[in-house]
């Protein structure tokens, strides 16, 4: 485990509660959240980014235009993908935590 | 003459007794003088009996209570004597200039004036009526103030008028004209 | 014939012509009684195209603050004036534009609180935000509303601290008194140009206003803002410093009037300043040693400094134009006693609570206060908590 990160005193901080810089929720990693995690079926996926679209975190990484997996730092496990996914079959199930080990 | 005058305007609301206080504080401002002019605030409705006052002084004004002993009071509308005691707080050498057609004596014997007091009378509405063509009788009453106080300098004053005038009613001449009219007549015709 | 720049104005002409000449980015206000007119001639400032201003006209006081809020936090130089209800009505937004340190200068026209609902002037309407983290400039007569405003701009920028600047409701804000006033170039030399150092707009610096602090940084933020609070009294001071260097008019902490050989002294703010210094010239004459303490700062309270000013006396009138309801004395008594408190000073303080609603303060009253003060000295009971000028 990583040391723990001092958090700064009150002389240090940005004045007037603000957070300075773009993107930062990028940080506030919240796949620990998740209990179920979404998993992509690459074979059956046809990239029509529904998931893409859905994902109320933008944690559906697409490359090149097409669907690339998921970011499990952020994913909360709500499977709205999952639920959306229009491919009959699914392009994208839920697997639960514990089955999810060792198979990363 | 105190160094220290304060002046107290009856007048009925909407008749122009809190304007009257501001244009005289505005005149002697300009002739360098310290000057206050704030109204009384009540219910303000159009014909309830109203007062606003003045001071002014040579010095720096630092007093921020009511006037309670004017030097001065001037009456814009005579009706409000049947009302209002006009002469409240009117020191044993104050003045009161009140607009009616009677005679000051008239005005001292209905009020029951004591004799130290100086009562002045101006028929300001006649006036304003003959030389703006309506009844509002604070500009003229500002004419015959300064002829019983002589607390500005009339030419002075009279000047800084017409400049303030010239400014507001650009487009009409006339008004301006009836104004320092009714001023210049009040100024002469203001009687004990 | 007076100078060009000598005019006369009611405070409330006075506080909008200062925003007129300090032409700030954005003003968003709510109309009410005694302070309506600070806006609506402002407003008037703007439709006759003589300030650069976005004027927002919104539908509560609540909103006017929220909209300033948002306005500073994007980076504009933002106004805005109320009183009373109003000012109430802000509260809540009050203290979240001190938290994200947003320079907002509001002018307050003291006005009474409800109920009874009253129009007239006491200071229950600022004393009940004086813990919300604004810094309070307390103004004798419209020409120090004037120099206030255009001082306060500076104060809040360089504190990063809202401000707000008072006049008494009616005496000062519509009484017409002489002004001197600066040159529309002088005030804007002197403003310069508001330069953020974080806002919203600016795209090549992202930032987030306003996140949420949990027990790790709440305490942080606040912690911050309490140490501005008390570092703005310096910055008070070097605002009105410079304002004297360019301008020739001298402010500070409190003003001093015959204080330094002074027995007792009454300590009042607000346009009684004014009416005290006449009956101490008066009781000076008759032979009782007494000055004045007029705060001006009244958050941050500059206590060490009063209690130095006081070290002197022997009895000490404090005057308050409102309660704290507390059972105990008024708002500003119970400041200055922390503060004597605090030098080890044991000092006899009798508390005047007076001019409730607009209640008329007299020439008379303050002798009484005076007369108080004088059997004090003679060391005799005198009561310590006292209600000046109601009917019994």
């Amino acid at each position: 485990m990583a040391a723990k990160k001092e958090k700064p005193g009150w002389k240090e901080l940005p004045e007037g509660d603000l957070i300075i810089g773009g993107g930062t929720a990028r940080e506030f990693k919240t796949g620990d959240w998740r209990s179920r995690r979404p998993v992509l079926i690459p074979e059956k996926c046809i990239n029509c980014l529904t998931c893409w679209v859905y994902c109320p975190d933008s944690a559906v990484i697409v490359k090149d235009g097409k669907m690339a997996g998921f970011d499990y730092d952020h994913c909360k496990g709500c499977g709205i993908c999952a639920h959306e996914c229009p491919v009959k079959g699914k392009a994208i199930v839920m697997i639960s935590e514990k089955e999810a080990k060792g198979k990363k | 003459m105190k160094d220290l005058m304060e002046f107290r305007w009856h007048g009925r609301g909407g008749q122009g007794a809190k304007t009257a206080a501001l244009l005289f504080a505005d005149a002697a401002l300009a002739s360098g003088k310290y000057i206050q002019a704030f109204p009384e605030y009540g219910p303000e409705r159009m014909g309830a009996p109203v007062a606003a006052f003045n001071r002014l002084s040579s010095k720096p004004i630092l007093l921020h209570s009511g006037v309670l002993n004017p030097d001065v009071v001037i009456v814009l509308d005579p009706t409000l004597m049947d009302s209002v005691d006009v002469t409240e707080g009117l020191p044993e050498t104050g003045i009161i200039i009140v607009n009616t057609a009677k005679p000051a004596s008239d005005v001292r014997k209905e009020l029951n004036i004591k004799p130290g007091i100086k009562v002045f009378t101006i028929d300001a509405s006649a006036i304003s009526k003959e030389t703006i063509g309506r009844d509002i009788p604070n500009t003229p009453m500002l004419g015959a103030l300064i002829k019983v106080t002589g607390i500005l300098d009339f030419k002075e004053m009279l000047a800084d008028t017409k400049k303030k005038l010239e400014k507001k009613f650009k487009s009409k001449p006339e008004v301006i004209e009836g104004n320092l009219k009714a001023i210049e007549r009040a100024y002469n015709e203001v009687k004990s | 014939m007076a100078k060009a720049n000598v005019i006369a104005r009611t405070g409330n002409e006075a506080m909008a012509e200062a925003m007129r000449q300090i032409n700030p980015d954005v003003v968003a206000a709510y109309p009410i009684t005694p302070a309506t007119e600070i806006v609506q001639i402002f407003a008037s400032f703007v439709a006759d195209g003589l300030v650069d201003t976005e004027f927002v006209p919104v539908e509560s006081e609540h909103s006017a603050m929220s909209a300033c809020i948002g306005a500073s936090a994007a980076g504009g130089r933002t106004m805005t004036g109320t009183s009373s209800q109003g000012l109430a009505l802000m509260a809540e937004m009050l203290y979240i534009a001190s938290g994200l340190r947003l320079p907002i200068v509001l002018a307050d026209v003291n006005r009474a609180l409800s109920s009874p609902i009253n129009i007239h002037c006491d200071h229950s309407d600022t004393m009940m935000v004086k813990e919300a983290g604004w810094i309070q400039i307390f103004s004798e007569n419209s020409q120090e509303a004037y120099d206030n405003m255009i001082q306060a701009i500076k104060i809040a920028e360089t504190a990063k601290l809202p401000v707000i600047v008072t006049t008494d409701g009616f005496i000062i804000s519509h009484g017409m008194e002489r002004i001197e006033i600066l040159d529309d170039a002088d005030v804007k030399k002197f403003v310069g140009v508001y330069k953020p150092e974080n806002y919203l707009l600016n795209l090549e610096r992202p930032i987030t206003v306003g996140a949420l602090d949990l027990q790790d940084y709440y305490f942080e933020h606040r912690r911050q803002a309490i140490e501005a609070i008390r570092n703005s009294k310096s910055v008070v001071l070097d605002v009105a410093k410079d304002y004297a260097a360019k301008f020739g008019k001298s402010y500070g902490l409190f003003e001093k009037y015959k204080l330094d050989d002074a027995e007792c002294a009454i300590v009042a703010m607000g346009s009684t300043a004014g009416t005290a210094k006449v009956t101490i010239d008066t009781l000076r004459e008759k032979g009782l040693k007494v000055g004045l303490l007029k705060p001006r700062l009244f958050r941050p309270f500059p206590k060490e400094e009063i209690a130095d000013a006081l070290q002197g006396m022997k009895a000490i009138a404090v005057m308050d134009r409102s309660d704290s309801m507390n059972g105990q004395e008024g708002p500003v008594c119970l400041e200055v006693k922390a503060a004597l408190f605090d030098k080890g000073l044991n000092k006899a303080v009798i508390n005047y609570i007076y001019g409730l609603g607009g209640r008329e303060i007299r020439l008379e009253d303050i002798e009484s206060v005076c007369n108080d003060l004088s059997s004090c000295l003679k060391g005799k009971a005198v009561n310590k908590i006292n209600y000046l000028g109601v009917r019994d």
